[in-house]
């Protein structure tokens, strides 16, 4: 079997791609209000920096990075800053936000902002820019970007490996930013590979976004070593690990970051992202989402302003079916369903899916009865069988001999149980457990 | 939009089609034409024996299982693979007994579906072999008349059934007491003495082929037993003509319905693909050297039942090599 485009295990989900794949872009207009969480990113939340009653424009600060690991947020709307308190956050959890009234006779023109002419810039400066662009990826995780910019000096990197995969069914935000806006794609590498001083960039995109690869090979540039390479539609191709064996052949070593193997690996929307900083002066403050699903009346490829509420969302896109039953933030192989749709639209929020009751996962669990189906499916060759009798039992320590850390949650393992054991759940319960008690004696 | 409708659950959420329930229930349906090739050699006789031994296995599963276990269709093969196990003639009250060994000390009293090492049926037999020597190696012949009973299915409980059928030998039994061989076309055909499921070669490897299709059946242990048996039965037939010849190995005896449902049994055999190998290679050697050298003319169900015993050795000895770790350190 041939590692160069793709990997061994995974699974086929439907791709339900069809639903939005072949529609443009189109520009959400402005909700009523805005909800600005300073808790967007990975590393630390924002500090903020504004109160209430403040007026801000588009583009403003409302929350400034607190240290190296942590980004500021920016104002998506022109308004007056009407509240900073707890509210949720679409993982769930409650988060303190701003919320932001936004000015219904408003220009939204964005405040004329310096547009850093990058060629002069030293990497150290657009790293400084990334970051007070408030940019992280865009591929659901959320890490921020400068940081992969300015990677450790013990550890030269050689290429730069794009994400266009976009494995999971549902989303092609990334798709059609490939398809609508090639040259931002291509300029933003530009930009990444002269900070980084990397010669060499692959673009991985599954063979299943024909007109995306095309997009982009008419458009590559020709003074830079830019490959485009189709892969193995399966999922989960997109995940970091399995991108970057695909693409170098090499497996990053477990429990090391990529670039211990010389590869930095950035999402299709961040590169674009990044061009935006440098094309317009503009931080990041809105983004492409996927509003899909079954259970959706309108599906739709949305500039969505960060901080729209999902029940505007819904909304703009005419509303669910009757027979709606989940909201997903993201897609459904891993992405986190919502209880309440008053949690806004991230940084990190690639899509968000509207699956039916037919679609869901039945109460009903059976007893594993060892088929060995999940251990066809693991992309990291673990024993999820295994390693859910042992979740069941408590025998933490034990998970962790058998390597539970290289579980990425990619959700294949709990995918094909045809006993509907919730595999991913009970792995990231026990990273927990497991994380506390390490806690606990160190 | 309203949030009083919507439910939160972890991720994937959503799942493959394929449910344990589906695939059991799949298992049963590609067994049916097995059962009604045996009613076809036995006659009715072959329906009551199958019919008590599911039944039974049922209520027992019923009586002793957790609420809804029958639905999921495992007791329901157990059944059927117990009945098709044994001759047309043996009496149903030793099938019946059978049946609730079976669930009761194949699969219950390890912690039910999933938790047992030993494949039930194959229990349940085995404690038929050890109980009921002489019943369980009574033959009829095959042929007759479709409502003639072939053997005394209705004796009473703990009496000496009375031998009112017309019997013959197994076509292994010939061989290993008598010395006589079996024409290869009754063999494939299944028009021999045997138990239910012995005659039905060509129906299992039918059943057993849209299984696979499915992805129900792992081709793997089939392949590798039936392949062990030829290769070693051929090396041995070359060295010494007296020993049967490969053709004679697979296509008698219960090697096809062990090999196709009693070894793939996802509950008791290995985990991994080369796991599977080794199983069903392990079968395949056992089969032959008790065929051959053993003092019984049948070893398939002893071969299932010690690889059984191997199946968490061979779990742990076939872990695949961890994405990103050095080879070796994932044991």
């Amino acid at each position: 079997m041939s590692f160069a485009t793709g990997f061994r295990h995974g699974v086929h989900p439907p791709e339900e791609k069809g639903l939005t794949s072949h529609l443009p872009i189109r520009r959400m207009p402005y909700p009523d209000e805005l909800v600005l969480p300073l808790r967007q990113h990975a590393g630390k939340p924002a500090k903020l920096c504004v109160k209430v009653g403040d007026k801000v424009e588009r583009g403003d600060k409302v929350g400034e990075a607190d240290g190296f690991m942590s980004v500021p947020i920016h104002a998506s709307a022109a308004g007056t800053v009407v509240d900073v308190d707890w509210w949720p956050h679409p993982d769930g959890s409650m988060a303190e936000a701003v919320r932001i009234k936004v000015d219904r006779y408003a220009p939204q023109v964005a405040r004329p902002r310096m547009v850093p002419h990058w060629e002069g810039l030293t990497t150290e400066q657009v790293v400084k820019a990334v970051q007070d662009a408030g940019v992280v990826g865009l591929g659901g995780a959320a890490f921020p970007t400068h940081v992969k910019l300015a990677p450790p000096k013990d550890h030269p990197v050689h290429t730069l490996i794009i994400n266009g995969a976009e494995c999971e069914p549902y989303l092609t935000s990334d798709h059609r930013t490939m398809v609508e806006y090639p040259e931002r794609v291509h300029f933003g590498i530009r930009v990444m590979m002269r900070a980084m001083g990397v010669q060499k960039c692959v673009i991985g995109v599954e063979r299943n976004k024909p007109d995306a690869i095309a997009a982009l090979e008419r458009t590559a540039p020709t003074d830079l070593d830019v490959t485009i390479l189709p892969l193995t539609v399966k999922y989960p191709q997109g995940a970091e690990k399995m991108l970057i064996h695909a693409v170098t052949g090499v497996e990053v070593p477990s429990g090391k970051l990529p670039v211990t193997v010389g590869v930095v690996v950035q999402n299709v929307g961040s590169v674009s992202a990044i061009a935006e900083v440098f094309e317009t002066g503009l931080p990041l403050i809105e983004r492409i989402v996927t509003v899909s699903g079954h259970g959706l009346r309108k599906p739709a490829n949305l500039i969505v302003p960060v901080g729209t509420k999902l029940r505007d969302l819904l909304a703009y896109c005419d509303g669910v079916t009757p027979d709606a039953a989940e909201v997903i933030i993201g897609g459904p192989m891993m992405g986190q369903a919502v209880a309440d749709l008053d949690a806004p639209v991230i940084k990190g929020t690639t899509g968000v899916v509207v699956i039916e009751k037919g679609e869901t996962r039945e109460a009903g669990v059976y007893p594993c009865i060892h088929c060995g189906r999940c251990l066809e499916a693991c992309p990291v060759f673990l024993n999820p069988s295994l390693l859910g009798d042992l979740a069941r039992v408590q025998r933490y320590e034990e998970m962790a001999e058998v390597h539970l850390a290289d579980c990425m949650l990619c959700g294949s393992c709990a995918y094909v149980c045809p006993s509907n054991i919730p595999l991913s759940q009970l792995f990231q319960a026990s990273k927990v457990a497991l994380r506390r008690a390490q806690a606990a004696v160190a | 939009v309203s949030t009083d409708k919507l439910i939160v659950t972890a991720s994937p959420h959503i799942r493959s089609l394929d449910s344990t329930p589906r695939i059991m229930w799949h298992v049963v349906a590609s067994l049916v034409p097995v059962v009604l090739s045996a009613a076809f050699f036995f006659g009715v006789s072959a329906l009551l024996q199958v019919v008590t031994a599911v039944a039974v296995a049922l209520l027992t599963e019923r009586a002793t299982g957790k609420g809804g276990a029958i639905a999921d269709g495992s007791a329901t093969i157990t059944g059927l693979l117990l009945g098709l196990s044994l001759p047309a003639g043996f009496p149903l009250w030793m099938t019946a007994l059978g049946a609730a060994f079976a669930i009761v000390f194949g699969k219950q009293i390890w912690g039910g579906l999933g938790q047992n090492v030993f494949n039930p049926a194959l229990v349940g037999r085995a404690f038929l072999q050890g109980a009921f020597p002489v019943a369980i190696t009574t033959w009829p012949s095959v042929g007759g008349s479709f409502y003639t009973l072939r053997g005394d299915l209705f004796a009473i409980p703990f009496t000496h059934p009375l031998p009112n059928a017309v019997t013959s030998a197994t076509p292994l039994g010939l061989l290993k007491f008598e010395g006589k061989g079996t024409a290869l076309t009754d063999l494939v055909l299944g028009s021999t003495g045997g138990s239910l499921g012995e005659t039905a070669a060509l129906v299992i490897l039918a059943g057993g082929a849209y299984l696979v299709w499915r992805g129900y059946l792992n081709w793997r242990i089939p392949a590798s037993v039936i392949a062990t048996v030829v290769a070693l039965s051929a090396m041995l037939h070359f060295v010494d003509a007296t020993k049967p010849d490969p053709m004679f190995m697979v296509f008698s005896g219960g090697l096809m319905l062990g090999a196709v449902y009693m070894a793939t049994d996802m509950v008791t055999s290995p985990l991994t693909n080369l796991g599977k190998w080794a199983f069903g290679i392990g079968i395949g050697i056992l089969v032959v050297v008790i065929r051959v050298w053993g003092g019984l003319p049948e070893g398939v169900m002893y071969a299932i039942l010690f690889m059984n015993a191997f199946t968490p050795f061979i779990n742990r000895a076939t872990q695949p090599r961890v994405f990103g770790t050095p080879l070796r350190s994932a044991a």
